[in-house]
Formats: structure tokens, C-alpha cells, sequence
């Protein structure tokens, strides 16, 4: 781990912590991976406040539902690819459907999982928890913007998922001024939009680097929520630039690339570009090796910005 | 608290009445599992259950689940006779923008306490809802009331290991051991039996009882919260499912068929017979 690097569920763990103080409302569920989720910070800081439900994810949203119909605020936490995956149908009924107030926070997204393979990268949980009606999605860009998120989260009366990593990734800004359905520029650019999501946000502004060095000017907008979409801050992008690239550790299919441009063909269509994994499933690897295997490069992400300004010029 | 048994069975006649009137109205609905529960009902909501149908939020009341959501008509019924909703609106089930959704819906409809209907889910509900209960230190008791096909459901398991778990004495489950699910016999069908070995293993205090007897449920009920034991309390209570209704009892076929003009007419007379005796 280098200097400033902090997986988003590690600055979970403390925000956690720190939250609790504040909220005694807020307890604390996990599927016995605590310390993975690092929801272990909580457990110990406040025993009577934390529920281990076992190795049983399905109950375990459902009993998240039941406290949270009773006054409490929930934070149920798991490995993505179960809290979506194994109790979908949970999330959706007992939690969606009543629009309970249930934090479901999953750790180990994506492929940046590494050695553990498929099994346990998820690549469709966006998209899962997106279709839910009133189901807000975030996810955060680095640990700093994680610890804002889960105190907006706390503030927000309703369903949340927040998507955090496994990996240690650079903190990109000591302060975010993080707000649910606010997208947020971190760089200027005239010819392109890259908006991007996670881990992609950190890759996207290499990228924008890698385009200046070729003489095109690549705004970065970091989309921490994906739903509600900051459609202000689309169309403003897409006025400005008339070009776009969706960046994304999740499959294309129904991501922050499908939410993007579902939205501008039909409100403000320009080119837009989507990197992300091409529907197949992981695989083993390190982090670094699987990021560069699926694609998820800043020369990636910067070829697909050229190929969208490309298409904006041919019209 | 006193208990008016004869209350309960005249409330548990007028309920069954309203689930045939709902259905027959509605053109669908599911008469069989909403009949064979009906004194269970009848017991909780004119005997033992704490409430306030002026406060539907207050805080320390005790909660119904009703698991097995497709007896919402049994539970409607229930709900308008102890006043949290006009009768009127038990007309509307099923209908385009109805309060009374097909399954319940605990946003639209005073005195639901959860939203059900895909099976399997509600105990872990209400294990959530027991545990804020005691996070408050609340006396109120959480009920629930599951299927005997239901208790098919893997999830139902989990919630019946973590209610034991985290030691839950203020919840208290009733099996509908009606002895049939859709596809037929639970025992042919996929059998969860022997149920009470089951709920026993699990660590739950376990009764089984007749569960057409409004007297026989409240005892239950109320040994069940006076054990000593820091258990979860299982009632499985036999039950006939169609209950009420000659031609409906024990058939499988009317699980989800609505009655039809006719049969809303013999079924009534019926159930007014009943009242007579
Ligand atoms: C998860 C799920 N699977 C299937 C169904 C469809 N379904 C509705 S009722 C029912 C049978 C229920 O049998 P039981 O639990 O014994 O209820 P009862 O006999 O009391 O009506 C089924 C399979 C459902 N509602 N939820
Ligand atoms: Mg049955």
C-alpha cells in the first residue's frame, strides 16, 4: 500500500465508528465477514449495537427491515456480490418495496477483488440495485468521499447501497462536499466528458492527462451517485463538450453507462462511450493485472475519448 | 386483560363472512390459507394483542407479521372489524389504486406492519423488529404467521436459527399447519415435517394445538409469554384449510379460486348458519 492509499471500506469501518457516536439509532448487521466490511470497528466500539447474522445474507436484510420499520437505521454489510446477488429478492421486498430506511452497505466490488475470482467480483450489482424503485446507489471515488457519503446516508430517510472496495485506492481530495445526487468536477476540458464512478474516477483522470499530452481537452466529472443522476451536470457536459465516456468497474450492461446514455438519447444525444467489462464474468488475478486485462486503463478510457470526439466531428 | 372468547369467535364468523364477500368481489384472491387462520386472527386482534387503532404508530404495541401474505383478506378483515380502516374499503381489494393491495402492503394500508407476500421473508422481519424491541426495552410481543408450506423456505430457517440466536422470548410464531400448499399435500408437495422436532432443534420453546379454538390459542399464547425459558416461542397449530366453508375445506383447489356468485351465496349461508348456533 502506498503513501494516501485507503480502501473506501476501510474509511467505512471508521466512519462508522465515528457515526455511531453520533446516531445511537444506528446499528450495525453483518453475514460473517466483519472483518472484510470491516463493520468489526463497530462491533467493537459498540457490542450491543451490532448484529453478526452468519453466513445467512438473505435473513440478514430481512431482520435489517424489521429494525429499521422500528425506528432504527440500519447498516447491513456483506461482500457485494451476496448483498445483491444472493438477497436480491429481499432487498427488493422487504426493504424496497416499503422504501425502509436500510443502509446496505457492500464491500469487495468488482473485479479489484483479485485472487478470489468470479465467485466473488460483482460486476451486476449497479444494475441489480438501480432497477429498485427508490433505491438510492452511490459510489464513492475515495475513502474521504466514502466517509461523507455514509454521513449523507445516515441523513437520507430511505434505501441506500453503497458500493465500496476492497483495494487500497488514492485519496484524490481531502474534502468532497459530497451531496446524494451531486455529480462533481475535478477537472476542466472542453472537448469530452469522461464521467466516471469508484475506482474509475482516480483512472479517468490519468486518462485526461494522457489526452492533453495529445492535445485534447477532457473534462472529469466523478458520478458518486448513480441514482438519482446528477442530469443537471449531464446536460450541462453534454452542451459543453458534445462528446462523452462513461468509466466504470461493473459490466456495461445497466451501469453508469447505461444510465448515462439512456439519458441523453433521449434528452441531449451526443457520442458516448462506455468502458467498463464487456459482459463476461472475472477471474483471478491481482487488482492491477485484472484492471489492465478488462480494459480498465486510463489508455482505455483515453482511446474511448478520442473515439467519441471522432464521432462528434464526423457529424 | 379480560378475554371475551366469545368475542373472538363471533369476530373470527364475521371475518371468514368478509373474506368470502372480498374475494367473491374481487374475481381472485387465496380462501383457503385466509379461512383456515381466521380464529388465530380472531384471537390476536380481540384478545391478546396490544393496540391502538387511533395510534397505528404507538411505539410499544405488539405487531403482527403476517408471513404467508396471500391470507391478506383474512388480515384486512381483521383490521377494518378492530377499527383501523373503515369495512367499506374491504370492497376495494385487489381494485386499481385500492388501499388493500393483493398482498400487504405496509405503506398503503393502516395496521399492516410489513409489506409480504413472497414467501419466507416475514420472520426475519419480525426478528429485526423483536431485536429494536429490545434495543428499546419494549414489553411489546412480535407475532408472526407462517405456512406450514412455507416453512419450506431456506429463509425461514435462518430467521428461526437467528431468533434463537439472539434469544427473542417477546416473538412469538404460529405455523398455519394446514397440511397443504399449492401443487397439493405439504407432505407430498415437499415435506418440512416433522415440524415441531424441527422448530425444537432450532432452539424454540414448541406447542402444538388446535388452532380453530380461540381459547386453546390465547392459552397458548399466554403460557408461551409466561416461560421462564429465554427461548422463542413456536406455536403449531393444526388447522383445516377452507375452514368454515364445507366445500372448500380440505380441498386443495381452493387455495387461489375465487369463489363465484353462487358458491359466495352457499358459503354465506353457510357461515351465518354457523353464527346461529
Ligand atoms: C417465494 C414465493 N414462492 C412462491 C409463492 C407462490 N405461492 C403463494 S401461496 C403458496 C403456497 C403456500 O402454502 P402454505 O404456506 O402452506 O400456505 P397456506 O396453506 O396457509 O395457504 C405459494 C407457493 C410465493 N408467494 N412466494
Ligand atoms: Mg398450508
Amino acid at each position: 500500500m502506498r503513501k494516501n492509499e485507503v480502501a473506501t471500506r476501510e474509511a467505512y469501518g471508521q466512519a462508522l465508528v465515528e457515526l455511531g457516536a453520533e446516531f445511537p439509532e444506528i446499528v450495525v448487521l453483518d453475514a460473517d465477514l466483519s472483518k472484510s466490511t470491516m463493520t468489526a470497528k463497530f462491533a467493537a466500539a459498540y457490542p450491543d449495537r451490532f448484529f453478526n447474522m452468519g453466513i445467512a445474507e438473505a435473513n440478514m436484510m430481512g431482520v435489517a427491515a424489521g429494525l429499521a420499520a422500528s425506528g432504527k437505521i440500519p447498516f447491513a454489510s456483506t461482500f457485494a456480490v451476496f448483498a445483491t446477488g444472493r438477497a436480491f429478492d429481499q432487498v427488493r421486498q422487504s426493504i424496497g418495496y416499503p422504501g425502509l430506511n436500510v443502509k446496505i452497505a457492500a464491500s469487495h466490488a468488482g473485479v479489484t477483488v483479485g485472487a478470489d475470482g468470479a465467485s466473488h467480483q460483482s460486476i451486476e450489482d449497479i444494475a441489480l440495485m438501480r432497477t429498485i424503485p427508490g433505491m438510492t446507489v452511490i459510489v464513492p471515488a475515495d475513502a474521504s468521499e466514502t466517509r461523507e457519503a455514509c454521513r449523507a446516508a445516515v441523513l437520507h430517510r430511505g434505501p441506500v447501497y453503497l458500493r465500496l472496495g476492497r483495494q487500497p485506492t488514492p485519496v484524490l481530495r481531502e474534502k468532497w462536499g459530497f451531496q446524494i445526487g451531486r455529480a462533481t468536477q475535478l477537472r476542466d476540458g472542453t472537448d469530452v466528458t469522461i464521467v466516471a464512478c469508484g475506482v474509475m474516477v482516480n483512472v479517468s483522470l490519468q486518462a485526461a492527462t494522457l489526452l492533453e499530452d495529445e492535445g485534447i481537452s477532457a473534462e472529469v466529472l466523478n458520478m458518486s451517485t448513480l441514482k438519482p443522476l446528477d442530469i443537471t451536470a449531464l446536460l450541462e457536459a453534454a452542451r459543453r463538450t458534445g462528446a462523452l465516456v462513461c468509466a466504470e468497474e461493473h459490466s456495461t450492461i445497466g451501469g453508469l453507462g447505461s444510465a448515462v446514455s439512456q439519458y441523453l438519447a433521449s434528452e441531449y444525444p451526443v457520442p458516448v462511450k462506455c468502458v467498463g467489462i464487456r459482459d463476461s464474468f472475472g477471474q483471478s488475478g491481482s487488482a492491477a493485472e485484472l484492471m489492465e486485462f478488462y480494459g480498465l486503463t486510463p489508455q482505455a478510457v483515453a482511446k474511448a475519448a478520442v473515439e467519441a470526439v471522432g464521432m462528434k466531428r464526423r457529424k | 386483560m379480560e378475554l371475551d372468547y366469545d368475542l373472538m369467535r363471533r369476530k373470527a364468523r364475521v371475518i371468514r363472512r368478509h373474506v368470502i364477500e372480498m374475494i367473491g368481489e374481487a374475481g381472485s384472491g387465496h380462501p383457503g390459507g385466509s379461512l383456515s387462520c381466521a380464529d388465530i386472527l380472531a384471537a390476536l386482534y380481540f384478545g391478546l394483542m396490544r393496540l391502538d387503532p387511533s395510534a397505528p404508530d404507538w411505539a410499544d404495541r405488539d405487531r403482527f407479521i403476517l408471513s404467508k401474505g396471500h391470507a391478506a383478506p383474512a388480515l384486512y378483515a381483521a383490521l377494518a372489524e378492530r377499527g383501523f380502516f373503515p369495512v367499506d374499503w374491504l370492497k376495494t381489494l385487489r381494485k386499481l389504486s385500492s388501499r388493500l393491495q393483493g398482498h400487504p402492503d405496509m405503506r398503503k394500508t393502516p395496521g399492516v406492519e410489513a409489506s409480504t407476500g413472497s414467501l419466507g421473508q416475514g420472520l426475519s422481519f419480525a426478528c429485526g423488529v423483536a431485536l429494536a424491541g429490545r434495543l428499546d426495552g419494549s414489553e411489546r410481543v412480535t407475532y408472526v404467521l407462517l405456512g406450514d408450506g412455507e416453512c419450506e423456505e431456506g429463509q425461514v430457517w435462518e430467521a428461526a436459527m437467528a431468533a434463537s440466536h439472539y434469544k427473542l422470548n417477546r416473538l412469538v410464531v404460529f405455523v398455519d399447519h394446514n397440511g397443504l400448499q399449492i401443487d397439493g399435500p405439504v407432505e407430498k408437495v415437499l415435506s418440512p415435517e416433522p415440524l415441531e422436532d424441527k422448530w425444537k432443534a432450532f432452539g424454540w420453546d414448541v406447542q402444538r394445538i388446535d388452532g380453530h379454538d380461540v381459547k386453546t390459542i390465547c392459552g397458548a399464547v399466554r403460557s408461551a409469554l409466561e416461560s421462564p425459558w429465554p427461548r422463542p416461542h413456536c406455536i403449531i397449530a393444526d388447522t383445516v384449510k377452507g375452514k368454515g366453508v364445507s366445500f372448500m375445506e380440505g380441498q386443495v383447489d381452493w387455495h387461489g379460486k375465487a369463489p363465484n356468485q353462487e358458491q359466495v351465496r352457499m358459503a354465506l349461508k353457510e357461515l351465518a348458519a354457523d353464527e346461529e348456533k
